[in-house]
């Protein structure tokens, strides 16, 4: 690797425990820095830094395997490890990644939402947002992860409820978010103790270990798992318990919605993954049987119900809310198949959605940016106002369809191809069905966008007011990559395959 | 008999100058109280690196001491007993000595917060590295409990008693 | 019976919980919501301490031949030998027994205490925040009460603008 020789030995020996640790203690020295342009460098170096951290330990993992880093020299299973696998590797890199874009996209969307003696603080609980995600995806020990995930929900209530100088629903939003948020957080936590009572350990390798030992525990681990799977249901919006995503979504400050969109959900899914298929096994029947009847289930009917919601939305950012929980379908269905092609394709999925809505909510964040707008009659001739980023806009939204040659369609394909190889034929019938519905959401958008002139105001029509290039770089980074993933997925493929294969071995 | 305005005179003086209810048992003996108070909050902060106490604890023990302060002689006094400037700084300087102590190790080659290399042998190391890493628990403990307190009882209070 | 009543810890837990859920979602008050969850959590703590209980055990500190140790340090090299023993084997990659059934002394598991000492730091960040949200909702609505806040907001949606 060429790349990993640029890269310091150091920092692939405790880059671990540097992604968690660096974005903690730059968030402190942030929210001090007078300065709010200093802040955002501060912030913009920080997650640099990140990416090429997330990047050069993945690719390091992809050629060595599994690294376990000792914090403070503890050994596991005693003390907390950090352990970079095929599994968590991909979804750091996203993560770092997404701060990092998301960072050069909110110098200028900060300016125009967030009071100027707001935005240090702002950045401050954007870092230490990216370092709970980042902590919640790295440790091996089931309590810190707990703690990471509070981390990062925290400092997510304060950016949604940053959103109040824009909209003050973002207040309430932000309510209901921590009302739910706490309640799946202690949910889980109350999964882990009872997960401690059966195994008596925190350490994840070492309680799949016991579990297996015990041959999937007494009903005590039962009741964890019940715990665990609603705790993470409610922090990843599985469909009944998704009811604080749209407004969260949507009233807070663009910026934040695009990074939320892409990774907070992202990471409880990850959890989902790692406890569901590692802690536990598929082999124990209680597991086997809430895939198949919780997460199947809950899944199908979030694609529908969730598309169908998405279809009478006003609001196009609530629209997009409702997509997301519909998208969180598609993964749960993938996972809750349980086979190696099914896991991967929902892990690909986690992926690429990640990407397209990260490029659609900054596309509506721009559309905001320049005229205010985020109702759908409003959208009237944004193709010739706004062309570029509606360009960026149409593209991610026709992967979100899953349109071929785009990252959505190769997603899509796989979890159907790995529906139709369990023999699931109404699954594919369900993907194909809201894929239609997907159609038409997205549809509206651009009909009014493509085939609608531009309203007039005071009589003279709207002038094309393209967003600022600091806003167009970061959308059109994300556009783009979803098209390349489209065309050449070999490289997401492997990696989602790598990580399916940890879980549940090859073949 | 004295004249009885004198009297409300009097006391209405006494409590401008206080700046609230004048009650002197209490100021009294909590003048004598919130010094113990922040010793006590010291003593379980150096009796945490091998007995029970610690940054959390003392830290919340320290706050107490200046919140004790706050309720008894009002919010202004004790802002010029604390000032609320302190607690930015007082917050990052916490953090920064967490996660500088671990840095530190790094520097020195051993594994993030690993203190075994700071003293003449593990032991002593991890015996100081766990006193600084102790103090800035304690910094910021105290300072983001403090700041809970004035952030909340310095909020205007443009609801009425009618209003509730 | 007895055997249920041994059991009462948990029943405890049990019922705090479902008081604390059942607060939160059945009251319409901001402030009493909070509440609900704070109780939630509460149950929490409890659950964990009681699984570190160790019927007999003392508080898990270190200890010597008697009593607590008071003069640290002035020992010298007779101190605290269990002490440098356990964070000597600790900090090094050996496995390490901590004091259990089969030694002198029995001490309570001491992990739940330091998970939920945590638990209860973010539990006080939450409620905070949750305050500090309410605070703010007060002054922008001027209300705490959520039917009022989503009439507000009803009116709000259709209107389609700041009022």
């Amino acid at each position: 690797m060429s790349f990993l020789e640029l890269v310091p030995d150091w920092l692939l020996t405790h880059g671990p425990a540097f992604l968690m640790a660096l974005p903690l203690i730059m968030a402190a020295v942030t929210a001090i820095l007078p300065n709010k342009r200093v802040a955002w460098a501060s912030t913009f170096i920080v997650t640099a830094i990140l990416t090429v951290t997330a990047f050069s330990i993945a690719l390091y993992n992809a050629e060595v395997g599994t690294t376990i880093y000792k914090m403070g020299g503890w050994a596991p299973p005693h003390g907390i490890s950090l352990v970079v696998d095929a599994l968590n590797a991909p979804v750091l890199v996203l993560i770092a990644l997404m701060s990092f874009i998301t960072v050069i996209y909110a110098m200028p969307a900060t300016v125009a939402e967030i009071k100027p003696n707001k935005r240090a603080p702002f950045y401050a609980a954007f870092l230490l947002c990216t370092a709970g995600l980042l902590g919640m995806v790295i440790t091996g020990d089931a309590f810190n992860v707990f703690v990471f995930l509070e981390v990062s929900s925290i400092s997510t209530y304060v950016l949604v409820a940053m959103g109040a100088a824009r909209d003050r629903r973002a207040l309430s939003a932000a309510y209901n978010y921590l009302i739910l948020g706490s309640i799946g957080a202690t949910f889980f936590v109350i999964g882990i103790g009872f997960l401690f009572m059966e195994t008596g350990t925190l350490n994840m390798a070492d309680m799949a270990r016991i579990l297996a030992d015990l041959d999937g525990g007494s009903r005590v681990a039962k009741v964890a798992f019940g715990f665990i799977v609603i705790g993470l249901g409610l922090k990843l919006a599985m469909f009944p318990l998704h009811t604080w995503l749209p407004g969260a979504y949507a009233y807070s400050p663009t910026p934040v919605t695009a990074f939320l969109a892409s990774t907070a959900t992202k990471a409880a899914l990850y959890l989902l993954l790692r406890f569901t298929f590692f802690v536990f096994d598929p082999s124990y029947a209680y597991v086997a049987d809430v895939l198949m009847f919780i997460l199947v289930g809950m899944g199908v009917v979030g694609m529908i119900f969730a598309s169908l919601q998405a279809i009478f939305q006003t609001d196009v950012r609530r629209m997009l809310a409702f997509s997301s929980v519909a998208q969180v379908g598609y993964m749960l269905l993938g996972i809750g198949i349980a086979t190696t092609a099914s896991v991967a394709a929902g892990y690909l999925h986690l992926l690429n959605h990640a990407i397209i809505k990260g490029g659609l909510f900054l596309a509506l964040g721009a559309m905001w940016y320049r005229f205010g707008i985020t109702r759908m009659e409003d959208f009237r001739g944004l193709g010739k106002t706004m062309p570029l980023t509606m360009g960026a806009f149409t593209v991610s939204g026709l992967s979100l369809i899953g349109v071929p040659f785009t990252a959505g369609f190769v997603s899509k394909i796989n979890l159907a191809g790995a529906a139709a190889d369990a023999g699931w034929w109404w699954a594919v019938a369900v993907i194909m069905i809201t894929s239609i519905l997907a159609l038409i959401y997205i549809g509206r958008v651009l009909l009014l966008a493509y085939f609608q002139s531009p309203p007039t105001v005071n009589g003279t029509v709207v002038a094309r007011n393209e967003a600022p290039i600091a806003m167009l770089l970061p959308m059109w980074t994300l556009a783009l990559a979803s098209i390349f993933v489209g065309l050449k997925s070999d490289a997401m493929v492997g990696a989602a395959t790598r990580a399916a294969e940890l879980l549940l071995g090859a073949g | 008999m004295s004249d009885p305005n004198t009297k409300l005179d009097a006391q209405d003086a006494l409590s401008e100058r206080i700046g609230s209810d004048p009650h002197v048992l209490l100021r009294v003996i909590s003048k004598f109280l919130i010094p113990l108070i922040a010793l006590f909050a010291f003593y379980v902060q150096f009796h945490g690196d091998y007995g029970p106490g610690g940054g959390f604890q003392a830290g919340v023990i320290l706050a107490a001491s200046v919140i004790l302060y706050a309720l008894i002689f009002g919010l202004t006094e004790a802002k010029k007993a604390f000032p609320p400037r302190l607690i930015r700084y007082g917050m990052t300087l916490g953090v920064i000595l967490y996660g500088g102590t671990g840095v530190l190790n790094l520097i020195l080659g051993d594994e993030f917060l690993n203190y075994s290399n700071l003293g003449k042998d593990s032991i002593a190391g991890q015996h100081y590295g766990i006193l600084a890493v102790e103090l800035g628990v304690l910094i910021t403990v105290t300072t983001v409990m403090i700041a809970i307190f004035y952030a909340f009882g310095s909020r205007q209070p443009e609801t009425s008693d009618e209003d509730w | 019976m007895s055997d249920w009543f041994s059991q009462y810890n948990y029943i405890v837990v049990i019922i705090l919980m479902m008081t604390g859920l059942y607060t939160v979602f059945a009251s319409r008050n901001l402030i009493k919501k909070l509440a609900g969850l704070s109780v939630f959590q509460t149950s929490v703590f409890l659950l964990y301490i009681t699984i570190g209980k160790v019927s007999g055990g003392q508080p898990p500190i270190l200890i010597e031949d008697k009593g607590y140790g008071d003069d640290y340090g002035s020992g010298g090299d007779g101190g605290h030998s269990l002490l440098d023993g356990t964070i000597q084997v600790a900090a090094g990659d050996a496995a390490y027994i901590l004091p259990g059934p089969g030694s002198d002394v029995l001490y309570s598991n001491p992990l739940p205490h330091v998970l939920i000492l945590t638990a209860i730091v973010v539990g006080v960040a939450t409620l905070s925040i949750g305050l500090a949200l309410t605070v703010r909702i007060r002054e922008v609505y001027r209300t705490i009460e959520e039917d009022e806040i989503e009439a507000a907001d009803f009116v709000y949606n259709l209107e389609g603008t700041a009022d």
